[in-house]
């Protein structure tokens, strides 16, 4: 199933990747 | 007021920013409220959104979308970040440059998908090209995929962006 064919998927497949992008940021900067 | 470089680069974020909300406020309401709404919409109604509200939105969308990019890396280059955060700041290890830099790759990525793949995909699932039957559909889904992706990246996208102005 892919979680972008529901709307709710979508969103939390985006805020997954927020986290993830977070701690490579905070990886990145420190 | 002194018409100075502060002031030119205030000038053209608030560009860049007045054309992010029309795009990004395009693709949500394609999002959330053009596609879910057209099971509910009668046959003989349709056509008043393929034919009529679909095109002019998508008009003012892929333009917006490549007016956001032109003025995001003028303003990344006026304010010397530009080649730090291309290079996602693992040139000099700051958060800042890291941060508007993951944005400006999503950023990048979706305006790829908004004049590459949406849009050609788009106006043969509209009508606007001559295609198959069988190409008609396969477009659309291409289109709404995609479209997909971009909603899925504009959560991280705009986290990037405000977090690079005030987080770091």
């Amino acid at each position: 199933m892919n979680p972008l064919d529901s709307l709710s998927g979508t969103i939390i497949s985006g805020l997954v990747i927020t986290v993830i992008m977070v701690v490579l940021i905070n990886a990145i900067g420190a | 007021m002194e018409f100075d470089h502060t002031w030119w680069t205030f000038l053209i974020r608030w560009l860049h920013v007045l054309s992010g909300f029309m795009w990004v406020g395009l693709l949500w309401y394609f999002n959330f409220v053009q596609t879910p709404s057209m099971p509910k919409i009668p046959d003989e109604q349709k056509p008043a959104i393929s034919k009529v509200i679909a095109p002019a939105a998508l008009f003012w969308f892929r333009w917006s979308a490549l007016s956001t990019i032109v003025f995001g890396l003028i303003l990344a280059q006026m304010n010397g970040y530009l080649t730090e955060a291309l290079s996602l700041g693992l040139t000099d290890n700051v958060a800042k440059h890291s941060a508007i830099g993951f944005g400006m790759w999503m950023g990048l990525i979706m305006m790829f998908n908004v004049w590459f793949i949406i849009w050609p995909n788009q106006k043969k699932a509209l009508g606007m090209v001559e295609v198959s039957d069988e190409e008609r559909p396969k477009a659309a889904r291409r289109a709404g995929v995609t479209s997909r992706i971009n909603t899925m990246l504009s959560i991280p996208m705009l986290y990037a962006m405000v977090s690079a102005q005030n987080l770091y």
